[in-house]
């Protein structure tokens, strides 16, 4: 154990020695791993986003503005026993009005107006939420009497949510890509130490030292920089949220409302770390694989 | 211990470094390999650490055939051996201590364990109050003592030493000649490759002689 100990501490002592190379080549993983793993807390933030204002799926019917009570309790009947709706919900006019100056803080605006803007609505809630009956839904309703406008709510959200389907894929792609980038980064330091290192591997060899032990310093060294490299990534991915959320929080507070990106998960950084440590490690394996055979004791 | 039987060595380029040479050295024993330069004193050494492997005949160390020993099992063997490079192998990225701790951390040796056995060996070659010390701020002699401390800090059941006094003075020479006469008195095996001839005059030791590959009797 105490000699792992001084292996791994022999390791980083190396490492503080060419520290300036040893910061760059961090520095490059780091920033290479950050690209993927921005993106993807964007995309989880705007996934969060999206389930948040979608829920359940809804169709809006705007009524006609000469639309008397009548025919609005007709149409609120004719709903309620419509098999595919579960319940409607009627929205007054002025009621939609005065939820309107609540929440979007045009209270200014909407006080200036010399008439109600807003026609009388329901709020349908169907049964079943899958796109295409939902459509079809829409387009029935449309047609009913006094019926100015039905507008399927939600739609939006499935197009965003094939949307992100296509970010997802793109991460991975950049994922993958920056991943053999960082491999070939951690061979080729690896291939260079053992360059430096040839004399002590040959003594190391010639006094008896098994392939593990040679290689294991080497081993230690890309898992080590694949670490600091993963731990770089986490910085500069935290700083940048942290940066844009302060931007973010004088733009939001114009509209009044409150919207904040959020980090890093402690399961998605522990996952970032790990997979960084892992590229180290097979990144270091390949080279030494490689190299260390053809250094053989003369 | 070592037994030679009808051992060719020819290099790649066709050079003939060894010739049909046989003979066998007993455990315990100590032995002295001497010729000119080129008379393949090292090739044989080279043999029996398996650093390169005969073209005919068969190397026996310690019971194994070395010659066809598998890659895997050459640390192991090599465990067994101590040995003292003609031009020291000492790493300079680290004090004396550290290279002579390398056997024994390569071994995986308990720690507290392996600090007391270096400083043994140090004593031994009386270099200990140089542990601190850079290998390349020791004299030609010094650096010879540490290769052999380093050599037999793993306590190996044969020491092969190519030119330990090569090109050091008299004095260092027979300092170094009474430090393995004293791992001789303690049984270990000793095969000892010199070209100076003046080391082997007091010693009523066995003596095997190379001419251009070949073993004189």
């Amino acid at each position: 154990m105490r000699h792992a100990l001084a292996q791994i501490i022999g390791v980083m002592g190396r490492m503080f020695d060419s520290r300036l190379a040893g910061s760059l080549s961090i520095l490059v993983i780091g920033i290479a791993l950050s690209l993927p793993a921005g993106m993807y807390v964007m995309l989880q933030n705007v996934q969060g986003m999206v389930t948040q204002l979608s829920g359940t799926p809804q169709i809006s019917l705007f009524l006609n503005m000469d639309a008397k009570a009548d025919d609005i309790d007709r149409l609120h009947k004719q709903l309620a026993q419509h098999p595919a709706i579960d319940h409607a919900k009627f929205v007054a006019r002025d009621e939609a009005l005065e939820q309107l100056k609540q929440s979007t803080g045009l209270a200014d605006v909407i006080g200036g107006l010399n008439q109600n803007p807003l026609p009388d609505a329901f709020i349908v809630y169907p049964k079943n939420g899958e796109v295409q009956g939902l459509e079809e839904l829409r387009n029935e309703l449309a047609k009913l009497p006094r019926v100015e406008l039905a507008q399927l709510d939600s739609a939006w959200a499935y197009k965003l949510e094939a949307l992100l389907k296509f970010g997802r894929m793109a991460v991975l792609i950049l994922a993958s890509l920056l991943s053999l980038a960082l491999i070939a980064i951690t061979f080729n330091t690896i291939r260079l130490q053992i360059l430096t290192q040839r004399d002590e591997i040959e003594v190391s060899k010639l006094i008896g030292a098994t392939n593990g032990f040679i290689r294991r310093p080497f081993l230690y060294f890309g898992v080590i920089q694949g670490l600091l490299g993963g731990i770089a990534a986490w910085l500069i991915v935290s700083l940048s949220l942290l940066l844009l959320n302060w931007q973010l929080g004088a733009l939001t507070e114009l509209y009044a409302s409150q919207f904040t990106l959020h980090p890093l998960s402690p399961g998605d950084s522990l996952s970032l770390l790990l997979f960084s440590m892992y590229l180290g490690w097979l990144g270091a394996w390949l080279s030494v694989a490689r190299h260390l055979s053809r250094i053989e004791p003369r | 211990m070592i037994s030679f039987n009808q051992v060719h060595k020819r290099y790649p380029g066709g050079y003939h470094a060894l010739k049909n040479v046989s003979f066998e050295i007993a455990k315990g024993e100590m032995v002295f390999l001497t010729g000119h330069s080129g008379a393949g004193k090292s090739t044989l050494l080279k043999l029996i650490a398996a650093i390169e492997r005969p073209n005919l005949g068969s190397v026996i160390v310690n019971n194994q055939n070395v010659g066809v020993l598998k890659e895997r099992a050459l640390p192991y063997l090599r465990r067994n051996l101590g040995i003292v490079f003609q031009d020291h192998k000492l790493l300079f990225d680290r004090n004396v201590f550290d290279n002579v701790m390398l056997p024994l951390q390569i071994c995986g040796f308990d720690y507290r364990e392996s600090q007391k056995r270096v400083r043994a060996a140090l004593d031994k070659v009386g270099l200990l109050k140089r542990e601190k010390s850079n290998p390349i701020a020791l004299s030609g002699g010094e650096q010879q003592r540490l290769c052999i401390a380093r050599a037999i800090v793993n306590r190996p059941i044969i020491l092969l030493a190519d030119e330990p006094t090569g090109n050091l003075d008299t004095d260092y020479a027979h300092d170094i000649m009474a430090i393995f006469k004293s791992f001789h008195q303690v049984g270990v095996t000793l095969l000892i490759s010199t070209h100076d001839e003046s080391v082997l005059q007091d010693t009523g030791v066995r003596v095997l002689a190379l001419r251009q590959g070949e073993l004189l009797s």
